[in-house]
């Protein structure tokens, strides 16, 4: 029993990580369908700024809490700035946008080596979060259970501000039909470019919490971005409800195969499933359902 | 008040490739004019309203209440007060009927104010809803409306734009005919304080309708003038039908294909 609980927290952890590093990839790729290969970069961006904060202020617990606005803004102004020079440029040629991301993230990572160098380095977490706390029997670390507490915190500000508020309302416009919301009034270059300064900070936010389970290096984004391209492929395209179910579920699968496998085994099988799922579902788990005449 | 006028000069429009859709066009469209543009398909009529709206590049003058507006980016346009449907009802399907009109109604907003969550829409979103009676539907998603109904909702969001020219891509196509009656007179009210520029195939809604009419053929302007005078028109009765033939009723284009309509018993 203790096994399962165990393997269980294990998998919901693997997969707040995957939703926190895929939640700004539901923007970029779902609702803008930006193949952005620089989004692990701008993870990889917002931890060096906790590592960078860390220096100064020396309190792990303040640099860390200061660390989340100033990575998101960091990350999110690199990502403003990727789309104002060159994505904005490449809207109908999928193929060039992601050969060119790629090369950004190819430089983004030579940039970091020249600035931190190659090895990885390490950053304190707070003695708030090394330690861990006792619930029947298991052991759940306290650094986990942060990033799983910021993760569904990131998804419930996001959910609100795309249903709740008119900044949301026009991204959504913007993603259903350009002419029309041009001709609606709507400046549509000026929400492309905040869609992804959002997307873009929640990359780095994302970079800051990874920071609480190991060191980091110039290489940090791109272990994680094809996961992250996964869970939004899988979620269907668009859909935060999809990503959200997506990634605990492939947490969780991971976790219980790694266990009865090994990690190799485990990554392999549930590669092999997500290739089976979208023969099955090629859209995805959800879509979206309307008369649309186009 | 009536609206602002609308004026273009040798409005010409050249695709990749060299197709020419709109060749030299002049256009006088005077302040709460109703003016109907028809033409065969092909006609550049589509395309002139893309030209006006800047979702086309084109070149030559378009001065909209005095000032030049050519070449200017397609939502500045939008904002002096210019807004347009499309030829297939378009609206933002995967959003409420309400969310639909309170984008168009708030277009313009300050970047400031667009976090602030509302719970309120605004008075002039209750109004279109009534007009184009669509409060009964306005939780629904406009995705699933149907085509008669989209085509009420987009007249709706330009009517809370506040616009002072609408642009109507066949407003009427595919309506039944008592729907028909109803859009015109809509149109009719519409146009009472604001200009009126509508493309229509169908030509006994033109003749019902209208307060003037453009013809264009091959990216020009054939024909201008009352209904009558146009339809009177030699050289438009040819282009219709390939001859010159007798008056009244022959302005008589193929409708497209209207819904089924339940006749009066």
């Amino acid at each position: 029993m203790t096994v399962i609980l165990n393997q269980s927290f294990t998998g919901v952890s693997i997969g707040a990580v995957l939703l926190l590093i895929a939640l700004g990839l539901t923007l970029t790729f779902g609702q803008m369908g930006v193949i952005n290969m620089a989004h692990g970069e701008f993870i990889m961006a917002g931890a060096y700024t906790t590592y960078v904060l860390q220096k100064p202020i020396g309190d792990a617990g303040v640099s860390l809490l200061l660390a989340l606005p100033v990575a998101f803004l960091v990350a999110g102004s690199m990502g403003a700035l990727l789309e104002w020079l060159l994505i904005r440029r490449l809207y109908t040629r999928p193929l060039d946008t992601l050969l060119v991301t790629w090369g950004v993230s190819l430089m983004l990572q030579q940039l970091a080596r020249d600035i931190f160098g190659a090895p990885n380095v390490q950053t304190t977490a707070p003695g708030l979060l090394t330690g861990s706390v006792s619930v029947a029997g298991v052991n759940l670390a306290t650094s986990r259970l942060f990033i799983l507490g910021f993760a569904l915190l990131c998804v419930a500000g996001l959910a609100a501000i795309l249903r709740t508020t008119p900044l949301g309302r026009r991204i959504r416009a913007v993603v259903q039909n350009r002419d029309l919301a041009e001709v609606s009034g709507i400046a549509t270059g000026r929400v492309d470019r905040t869609t992804f300064f959002i997307g873009s900070g929640l990359a780095g936010m994302a970079g800051v919490a990874l920071t609480l389970i190991g060191p980091i290096g110039p290489t940090t984004g791109t272990n994680y971005i094809v996961d992250a391209f996964l869970v939004v492929v899988v979620g269907g395209i668009g859909r935060l409800r999809g990503a959200v179910i997506t990634a605990f579920v492939l947490g969780l699968l991971q976790s219980v195969l790694e266990y009865s496998t090994t990690v190799s085994v485990a990554k392999v099988v549930v590669l092999v499933g997500i290739v089976a799922f979208l023969q099955w579902r090629p859209q995805g788990l959800y879509t979206v359902r309307t008369r649309s005449l186009v | 008040m009536s609206g602002e006028g609308l004026t273009v000069r040798d409005l010409r429009v050249t695709f990749d490739g060299g197709v020419t859709a709109v060749d030299g066009v002049d256009l006088d469209i005077g302040p709460g004019d109703l003016r109907f543009l028809i033409g065969p398909n092909g006609a550049g009529k589509t395309t002139l309203v893309d030209a006006v709206t800047g979702l086309v590049r084109a070149s030559g003058s378009i001065r909209f209440g005095g000032e030049e507006i050519i070449g200017e980016p397609v939502h500045r346009i939008a904002r002096r007060g210019i807004g347009r449907t499309f030829q297939t009802a378009t609206v933002f399907e995967q959003l409420t009927v309400e969310q639909n009109l309170d984008i168009a109604a708030g277009a313009g907003r300050s970047a400031l104010t667009l976090l602030r969550r509302r719970r309120n829409v605004p008075e002039s979103v209750g109004k279109a809803l009534e007009i184009t009676g669509l409060t009964a539907l306005r939780h629904r998603p406009a995705g699933v409306l149907a085509h008669g109904q989209k085509q009420s909702l987009e007249i709706g969001m330009l009517l809370v734009q506040d616009v002072k020219l609408l642009l109507l891509d066949e407003p009427v196509a595919g309506m039944s005919h008592d729907e028909r009656e109803a859009a015109g007179e809509l149109l009719q009210r519409v146009s009472e304080d604001r200009t009126v520029v509508v493309i229509e195939h169908d030509m006994e809604f033109m003749r019902s309708f209208a307060r003037s009419v453009s013809v264009l053929h091959a990216g020009k302007v054939l024909s201008e003038g009352t209904v009558a005078q146009v339809q009177a028109d030699a050289k438009v009765q040819e282009v219709y039908l390939g001859r010159a033939s007798e008056p009244e009723p022959s302005v008589a284009v193929p409708v497209p294909v209207p819904a089924p309509v339940r006749e009066e018993v």
